[in-house]
């Protein structure tokens, strides 16, 4: 193997992922000096290679290895072995992400605190608040470029943008604009600006929106300390007798099995791979899973409150022309039980191109009810809702016992069922949607049921306690010291807002205290 | 605003009206002959104009011609053959189909006049894996089809062409300010 470090270089740190997390993670530790291994499934796709159509995209990068599902949520029924629409890929997700860059609400640090306790949910606090995370979100926003924030200037409203703003205008918002996003309006970073390319889901062609693809990864090369393998699957983590861990198993490209050893691992492979890893290396020490001592890896799966409203009208829109998310209104984020529920959503404009609009407008649908949308797609506005669900026990990735993937390891299964304030939140949302595009002459809106999960969350929580989560305020396994989770299962509960700027804040604090720790022989 | 030309260029292809290069005459195509697709799961040319039939009453677009529906059908029928089935599915789907039709309406599949009466013994048979397999194959093997995409006014690829910074990305002009 040419690798530039050796398998058996004990003093790596090996970083599973290389997405907000995992990429993020990786260069900050590079930056300090620290030699990092960062193992990514995918393979190196750059932007070159990008293609402006979208099923040969997925084809290209979106994560399809098997897995299945179950619970009252449609996607178990629709796509019932697609839970998720993630990247595998380097860059992980943050290669066909939208850009959409929001800090958490003061309150949403407090979930339990602030909504109460909710029947048949698992609320709780994080272990740290918006105070402690103000410095991060500012280093997140200059690092990723965020319109809006240090006096970048937010992106020019596309044709999708104006009629939702319109309608916004007309029903009385009073928060909404093009939006906080991590898309260059002007050149910055040795990146040019947004073209209005249309493509943000299938790779920004342009470099234009942040990715750690062409910004975290480069830059953590060009320290000569990160070294990043592609088509390197992992398969387990190895501790040693002391429980902390000592080794990282992964195919490598030619799928042979190799074992390179560390001094710290960084797990960030998504929310669902993520806790899928520490189940699958479970051990005599940790027989229910490696840090599962509390039983919570997996468990509190969250995938935001989501759903779409395209509304028809009589005269041609192509909202396909411009930014996928091109607009916001943030009136709905706030915490205001007299709507019916706790917590909020935000509304966020979106587009599909025509064949995601055939296969996600409604799944399974067909006739004329059907194709008489679709005969007017570019007469169609659309927006996504994404608020806040709730954390509960039984949404939980575990493994599928009779369902093994290639390596002969067990896949991850999906459970989620919405809750009562999902369902309440949607419903509102679904409403408020229609009633925007109903107030600017919409002839028809169509209401789109949640895709296969973008926003992955919470399966590897933090808590301030053991018993209550995986990890503690750092994103440090309580159960393993030299262990961390650096991706958006950490999360305690989901908020209602894009999670990537929060991950990456979290991304960049956690090497803080890391590169602190090992300075220190504390790692 | 810059408004999208949703006209399918003329080509010989489109001219001649079959998936594969039959002469047709346009005007005087019976449903049955229309752009009968060549397939290779498929025996019957019966069957294959009723494949088409159902193709399109599936997912009904009147600006869309037969001829992209029989390639969806192709499309749908090489799956088929490139995963080594051999279980006749379109075929005994087909049958199924003009069985339950001839119950209901006393006639073929594709000699029912009524748009709603087909559609009636479509919904008799939804739970098949037969109508499973064409309508869910219909989703990518019709609509990512690119001159469908002309005709429903999507634009497609956009980078070669520099986005749509200076091509309409913010032209909408009807709405009062």
């Amino acid at each position: 193997m040419d690798n530039k470090f050796a398998l058996d270089d004990e003093s790596v740190v090996v970083v599973v992922g290389s997405g907000a997390g995992g990429g993020t993670l990786s260069n900050e530790l590079a930056q300090r000096g620290i030699k990092v291994v960062c193992l990514e499934a995918g393979k190196r796709n750059e932007i070159p290679d990008f293609v402006n159509d979208e099923w040969e995209s997925f084809g290209q990068l979106a994560w399809t290895d098997k897995r299945t599902t179950s619970g009252d949520w449609r996607v178990a029924r629709d796509f019932p072995n697609l839970p998720a629409w993630i990247v595998k890929s380097v860059g992980g997700s943050t290669t066909h992400w939208a850009g959409a860059s929001l800090r958490f609400q003061e309150h949403e640090w407090k979930a339990l605190s602030t909504y109460g306790s909710v029947d048949n949910a698992d609320l709780l606090d994080w272990p740290i608040d918006a105070a402690e995370m103000a410095p991060w979100y500012d280093k997140a926003e200059f690092r990723m470029g965020t319109t809006g924030t240090n006096g970048i200037p937010r992106l020019p409203g596309n044709n999708n943008y104006k009629v939702f703003s319109a309608g916004a205008r007309k029903l009385g918002y009073k928060e909404f604009h093009t939006g906080n996003m991590s898309i260059n309006s002007e050149p910055r970073d040795e990146r040019t600006s947004c073209r209005q390319l249309g493509f943000c889901f299938q790779g920004c062609k342009m470099g234009a929106k942040w990715s750690t693809l062409y910004t975290e990864i480069p830059k953590g090369e060009a320290t000569g300390n990160l070294e990043v393998r592609p088509q390197s699957q992992v398969i387990r983590i190895e501790h040693d007798v002391s429980g902390k861990v000592a080794a990282v198993i992964y195919a490598d490209k030619d799928g042979v099995l190799q074992r390179q050893k560390s001094r710290v691992v960084a797990v960030a492979g998504n929310s669902i791979e993520s806790p899928r890893l520490l189940l699958n290396s479970h051990s005599n020490l940790f027989p229910h899973g490696l840090a599962n001592g509390a039983g919570h890896v997996g468990r509190y799966y969250m995938r935001h409150m989501t759903g779409s409203v395209y509304a028809v009208f009589d005269k041609p829109v192509h909202m396909y022309r411009g930014t996928t998310m091109a607009g916001i209104i943030k009136d709905e984020a706030r915490h205001d039980p007299s709507r019916g529920f706790v917590a909020g959503y935000e509304m966020e404009t979106l587009s599909l191109g025509l064949p995601f609009m055939a296969a996600f407008l409604n799944p399974g649908g067909w006739g004329r009810e059907f194709t008489s949308a679709l005969d007017t797609y570019d007469h169609m506005a659309g927006m996504w809702l994404v608020g806040e669900d709730m954390p509960q026990a039984s949404n939980r990735i575990t493994l599928n016992a009779d369902v093994k993937d290639r390596f002969g390891m067990p896949v991850a299964h999906v459970n989620y069922d919405d809750h009562a304030n999902d369902v309440a939140m949607r419903n509102h949302a679904f409403r408020q949607g229609s009633a925007i595009y109903e107030a600017v002459g919409a002839k028809r809106t169509i209401l789109t049921p949640p895709y296969p999960s973008t926003h992955n969350l919470g399966s590897n929580r933090m808590s301030a306690k053991a018993a209550d989560g995986v990890v503690n305020k750092w994103g440090q396994a309580h159960e393993v010291p030299n262990l961390f989770v650096s991706d958006g299962s950490q999360f305690t509960t989901s908020a209602a807002e894009n999670p990537t700027l929060t991950i990456v804040a979290l991304a960049l604090r956690q090497a803080d205290h890391i590169a602190g720790r090992m300075a220190r022989n504390e790692l | 605003m810059r408004l999208v030309n949703k006209k399918v260029p003329l080509t010989r292809r489109t001219f001649l009206g079959s998936a594969t290069g039959t002469v047709m005459i346009a005007g005087l195509a019976t449903k049955a002959q229309a752009g009968a697709p060549v397939l290779k799961t498929v025996a019957s040319p019966d069957s294959a104009a009723t494949l088409v039939a159902i193709a399109r009453d599936i997912y009904p677009h009147d600006r869309i011609p037969d001829l992209y529906y029989a390639t969806a059908i192709e499309i749908i029928d090489r799956q088929l053959m490139e995963a080594g089935d051999t279980s006749g599915l379109l075929e005994k789907g087909t049958a199924l189909l003009d069985t339950v039709a001839q119950q209901k309406f006393g006639k073929r599949y594709v000699d029912i006049v009524a748009e709603g009466d087909r559609v009636q013994s479509l919904k008799a048979i939804e739970g098949t894996p037969f109508f499973a397999k064409v309508r869910a194959g219909m989703v990518t093997a019709l609509y990512n089809q690119k001159v469908v995409w002309t005709l429903l006014g999507y634009e497609g690829s956009s980078f070669e062409h520099g986005g749509y910074l200076e091509r309409g990305f913010n032209d909408l002009d009807w709405l009062e300010s």
